[in-house]
């Protein structure tokens, strides 16, 4: 099965300033992604999880070509998509395949548009429709999103939490995507709405055989959600897998320490130690120590002298730690 | 054990421009010392407006119609500015939602933490940049001497909010009301800010009043639970029973609506329906009426906050686990 999309060892750095005539070295640069390998196949949902600064945003602007890469390829449909530069994707033949969805719906849509306008906006632009044609997909997306279409005149603040949702899935949905990306989607609504826009989410991928990737903090919802999770830190890919596996028997120091942060309504938590301190400086990190080398609860001697490859622990399972060796 | 904040039957309402909103109704609560009460209830259930009323630091739209808020002997409600002025910062302490913006953000952090240790932790001119110092490394700051210098841009939103607990505990509060402090932050750093908090009102025997959404986090921090539903407490337990056995249908549907470490999506159950509208005169005696699926005839009939058993107190005509 060749997959839907596919990256290969990508990376984005982020130059600091110029570089300047006659320097002896180049400007530092933020490494904001670090050589990210990752597939999606087509109907399955892939979850991306990290702290904030981990470089979930980068990728997920990579992947949704807002940015140009430094380096790798990213594939979509078998189509190297990566050598098209950014600014000219916004008029290519896989824009309309390759939709988003952002975090508050509230913020991410325009204030002085409809419903209806939100949601004909990428179907007038990206497809051309007009008239009829383009009324007809504007109340279809928000059927399928359960949106009554006597709200479709409404403006954003006159929405609910949840009915703004709602029309930022309906925008991401109406050009019928193949790939659609969702930016912690939840994270502005309570836990009675996030329940329904879930249950939406699955059932929408179900119905139009879309495939996921879901970026959140929230590790109880990507448990909830995902086929696949994959775990950043720093801009490099710590440790993907199985979702169940990867949160029933994590095989890196950081994942058991984020799943052991989750609160439990049990009450109950496993005893993994706390992670204290923030995450190292971005900027020209050392590249022959590991990235959670000094606040790895389990970090020893080599972890500071040699970077630890993604190596496979189980089938499907990857994780890169020292410690698996 | 003693209770360091009795409130009782706190009631707020907001004058706007569409009508008198009945924000607050009889609310009810009290808090121990040492003790660590979660308020818990969806946005616009009225958790943050019953922490702004106690403080004092309601908008000018809105107004206490009623109830006590005792502190000690001291009505908060009743209090005059001056008197509140003299408390706020020094017997009750509070930390904000979103601690950039609750910071001062063109003045640094030490010389804020230092204002609140002259004002109320009894410092002097002459050390209490020192104290600030020593409030910074206490609430686990790194390289405290430099940062104190720093501005509220120039830290992470988990260090901002280390400072903000710095500040509130610069006068070794008997009260901290904490109102979402880890929203926005990550879970890792959420884990280490409650901890502190936790850390910090064992040493000093203070009352915390925990307010979030996140059923999940006051089931793990919280001894006590109080389910606020559009201005009303309609349900008060001990976090276990509150979880095995929850009496109001609201608090069980908030149960079954929280993702936990098991389970499956299709376990989980949305909250039918919205919050009612609570403008004007005419409100349901019980708010949640609308909404629920165990509604009877007498459900309209006024309805008072009454223990069902000891140390369990609801607000419902027919509640679950009862014969009806």
């Amino acid at each position: 099965m060749t997959p839907l999309l596919e990256l290969d060892a990508v990376s984005k750095r982020f130059p600091l300033g110029r570089r300047r005539l006659f320097a002896k070295a180049p400007p530092p640069e933020v490494h904001a992604v670090s050589e990210v390998s990752l597939t999606v196949h087509a109907g399955e949902t892939v979850g991306l999880v990290g702290e904030s600064g981990c470089g979930k945003s980068t990728l997920v602007r990579l992947i949704t070509r807002l940015l140009d890469t430094t380096e790798g390829t990213i594939w979509f449909n078998r189509r190297e998509i990566s050598g098209v530069p950014a600014r000219f994707f916004a008029r290519d033949t896989n824009r309309a395949d390759i939709q988003m969805v952002f975090q508050d719906a509230g913020e991410s849509i325009n204030p002085r548009f409809t419903a209806a306008d939100a949601i004909a906006d990428p179907l007038r632009k990206l497809l051309g429709l007009r008239g009829a044609a383009l009324q007809a997909r504007v109340e279809e997306a928000a059927t399928q999103c359960g949106l009554p279409l006597t709200l479709l005149g409404r403006y954003p603040h006159q929405l609910s939490g949840g009915q703004r949702a709602r029309v930022g899935i309906a925008r991401a949905i109406s050009t019928h995507p193949r790939l659609l990306v969702l930016d912690e989607p939840t994270a502005a609504l309570d836990v009675s709405v996030q329940v329904t826009v879930l249950k939406l989410l699955q059932q929408l991928k179900a119905e139009l055989g879309l495939s996921y990737i879901f970026v959140s903090h929230d590790l109880n919802v990507v448990r909830l959600l995902c086929d696949r999770v994959v775990v950043m830190y720093l801009g490099r890919v710590v440790e993907s897998g199985p979702a169940q596996q990867v949160f029933e028997a994590p095989r890196h120091p950081y994942t058991k320490s984020l799943i052991a942060a989750v609160p439990r309504l049990e009450g109950t938590r496993p005893t993994a130690p706390r992670l204290v301190g923030d995450p190292r400086s971005p900027i020209d990190p050392n590249p022959n120590a590991c990235r959670f080398h000094g606040r790895c609860p389990a970090g020893f001697d080599r972890c500071g002298t040699a970077m630890p490859a993604l190596r496979e622990v189980a089938p499907g399972h990857l994780a890169a730690c020292h410690l698996n060796d | 054990m003693s209770n360091v904040l009795s409130v009782q039957d706190l009631s707020v309402a907001f004058h706007t421009r569409a009508g008198v909103v009945h924000a607050l109704d009889r609310v009810g609560f009290t808090v121990g010392a040492g003790e660590t009460l979660a308020l818990v209830g969806e946005s616009g259930s009225g958790k943050s407006v019953t922490a702004y009323a106690i403080m004092g630091l309601l908008e000018a739209a809105g107004q206490v119609t009623g109830g006590r808020a005792l502190l000690g002997e001291i009505d908060l409600l009743a209090a005059s500015p001056a008197a509140l002025a003299r408390i706020r910062g020094k017997r009750v302490a509070m930390i904000f939602q979103n601690p950039r913006t609750a910071l001062n953000p063109i003045r640094p952090v030490g010389t804020q933490i230092a204002d609140v240790m002259r004002r109320h932790g009894g410092a002097t001119w002459f050390n209490a940049r020192d104290r600030a110092i020593e409030a910074l490394r206490a609430v686990g700051i790194p390289d405290p001497a430099r940062r104190a210098r720093a501005y509220p841009f120039e830290l992470s939103g988990g260090m901002c909010q280390r400072v903000m607990i710095a500040i509130a505990m610069a006068a070794r509060p008997d009260l901290l009301i904490a109102d979402e402090p880890t929203t926005g932050l990550d879970v890792t750093t959420q884990a280490v800010v409650m901890d502190l908090i936790a850390e910090m009102a064992a040493q000093t025997g203070m009352a915390t009043i925990l307010i979030t959404h996140d059923l999940a986090l006051a089931a793990e921090r919280a001894r006590r639970i109080a389910v606020m539903h559009a201005g009303h407490v309609v349900e008060v337990a001990e976090t276990a029973t509150l979880l095995a056995r929850p009496m109001h249908p609201y608090s069980a549907r908030l149960i079954a609506a929280t993702p936990t470490a098991a389970g499956a999506l299709d376990d989980l159950q949305s909250v039918p329906g919205a919050l009612p509208d609570l403008r004007g005169t005419i409100i349901p005696a019980c708010r949640y009426a609308a909404r629920c699926d165990r509604r009877q005839a007498d459900c309209g009939e006024t309805l008072h906050p009454h223990e069902a058993e000891p140390g369990h107190s609801i607000a419902c005509h027919h509640p679950l686990g009862v014969a009806a």
